[in-house]
């Protein structure tokens, strides 16, 4: 690994200072699960890194807000996963959460370098997507609300400015609890990253979310305000119709080792169909993990 | 360019002051500064689990958390689990259970048991595969890995 600077910030003020100062030769370092690879393999090689986690304002509580959740930026996938208020309200989140990496991995890294590393993989991104996520974010003129869907721009890259950082992410409270679930597709059991990851979000008064991710540049997410997939009656083979209109930008690089474009398209649209499934049985129980 | 800074962490029950470069893992610091070599490099990238330590009683690989990370934190490492001549319930049941072959993964996959049955003293199987899913072991000695676990938790690893 090349040397860098190492600074540890304890105010939220100096880490904007610091980030105002270098530039893009500053890196910030939360988890490091994602850094520290770029670091060793030499495609990233800044000057100095910044380090997060004695910044007395950066926590990793989660807090309830207007009803909703607020995720502090050092909050871990462990803790995450783990969280009784999201497990209920946010459930695909928690189940994201939990197939993140390995438990090293989880006890290290943060959800807010999970979407800052902007990965098309990320397993959280979708199911934040579908909750209508804001992510906050401080820099030198102050602090700003990012809807979650306007964050994303493609593999590394958000729409955050030069010396913003993530200070939390919000989660609105849900209008009505809804019924929801992530699930992706591996190589294999256990630890790896997705070759599909999908949270899919059923509403109350009918409306579907659907995001994906690892189906190109970024996470998607699209919106079926139709009835169509919510209703438990309606033909399988309708809502398939659905699914294909609702999943046509999706554009799987050719070039992946993971999994072909036609293998993914093909598994988002199994694991579309079920997730709807599912997330409409919990909507019925009331969401309520076992 | 980079000046090394002092940290100060608890490896093994012991207070430890060193130099480190902030360039350089936790991994090295363990094995290269602190001489304890028990720590196993391999994949470097957060997949095989080798490096596997403890710190502040959570499993981490450390080779993706910088030693400048680690100041003010209590480390453990496989030469912390045996108390004296005594082996840790865990390495008692690797070792009769076969568990370990060439040993290579042996380190991580003890310290990820030992995280695991902290948390959770009697796993399912299930627990249990999930808990080690971070610990590759080439020789794929899954099975008696796995077994050596089972048979920890039963003899009560967790309460020693």
């Amino acid at each position: 690994m090349r040397a860098f600077a190492y600074e540890r910030p304890t105010t939220l003020q100096g880490a904007v200072a610091l980030l105002a100062e270098h530039g893009s030769e500053a890196r910030l370092l939360a988890g490091g699960t994602d850094l520290i690879i770029r670091l060793r393999d030499g495609s990233i090689a800044p000057r100095i890194v910044v380090d997060l986690k004695r910044i007395a304002e950066l926590d990793g509580q989660i807090r309830e807000h207007d009803g909703g959740l607020t995720i502090g930026a050092r909050a871990v996938m462990t803790d995450i996963a783990a969280d009784g208020r999201i497990r209920r309200d946010y459930r695909a989140l928690a189940e994201a959460a939990a197939v993140v990496g390995s438990v090293q991995i989880r006890n290290r890294a943060t959800l807010a370098g999970n979407i800052c590393n902007a990965s098309p993989a990320a397993d959280t991104a979708p199911a934040l997507l579908v909750y209508g996520a804001r992510v906050i974010a401080a820099g030198p003129a102050g602090t700003r609300r990012i809807p979650i869907d306007a964050f994303f721009v493609r593999s590394g890259v958000t729409t955050l400015a030069r010396g913003e950082l993530v200070t939390a992410i919000e989660l609105p409270r849900p209008t009505s609890r809804p019924g929801s679930v992530h699930l992706r597709r591996t190589r294999r059991r256990g630890h790896d990253l997705a070759s599909v990851t999908l949270a899919c979000a059923v509403r109350a008064d009918g409306v579907t979310q659907l995001a994906y991710g690892s189906l190109g540049p970024r996470p998607v997410l699209v919106s079926d305000e139709t009835g169509l997939l919510a209703d438990p009656t309606a033909p399988e083979l309708a809502k398939m119709r659905r699914l294909e209109a609702l999943f046509v930008g999706a554009s799987p690089s050719p070039r992946s080792m993971r999994a072909s474009p036609e293998y993914r398209l093909a598994m988002l649209h199994v694991l579309g169909l079920r997730a709807v499934g599912t997330a409409i049985e919990r909507l019925a129980q009331g969401s309520v993990p076992r | 360019m980079t000046m090394r800074q002092r940290i100060e962490l608890t490896v093994n029950g012991r207070i430890r002051s060193v130099e480190v470069a902030p360039h350089h893992t936790l991994l090295d610091v363990l094995r290269d500064d602190l001489g304890l070599t028990g720590t196993k490099e391999c994949c470097l990238v957060g997949e095989c689990g080798a490096c596997t330590v403890l710190v502040d009683d959570l499993a981490v690989d450390s080779c993706l958390m910088l030693g400048v990370e680690a100041d003010g934190a209590s480390v453990t490492t496989v030469e912390g689990l045996a108390t004296g001549d005594k082996l840790h319930p865990l390495q008692e049941a690797f070792l009769e259970t076969g568990a370990a072959q060439c040993g290579f993964c042996i380190p991580g996959q003890l310290l990820a048991a030992a995280a695991l049955l902290a948390n959770d003293p009697h796993p399912t199987r299930a627990a249990v595969e999930e808990g080690l899913a971070g610990n590759l072991c080439r020789c794929a000695g899954y099975e008696q890995i796995i077994e050596a676990v089972v048979v920890a938790a039963r003899a009560g690893a967790s309460e020693s």
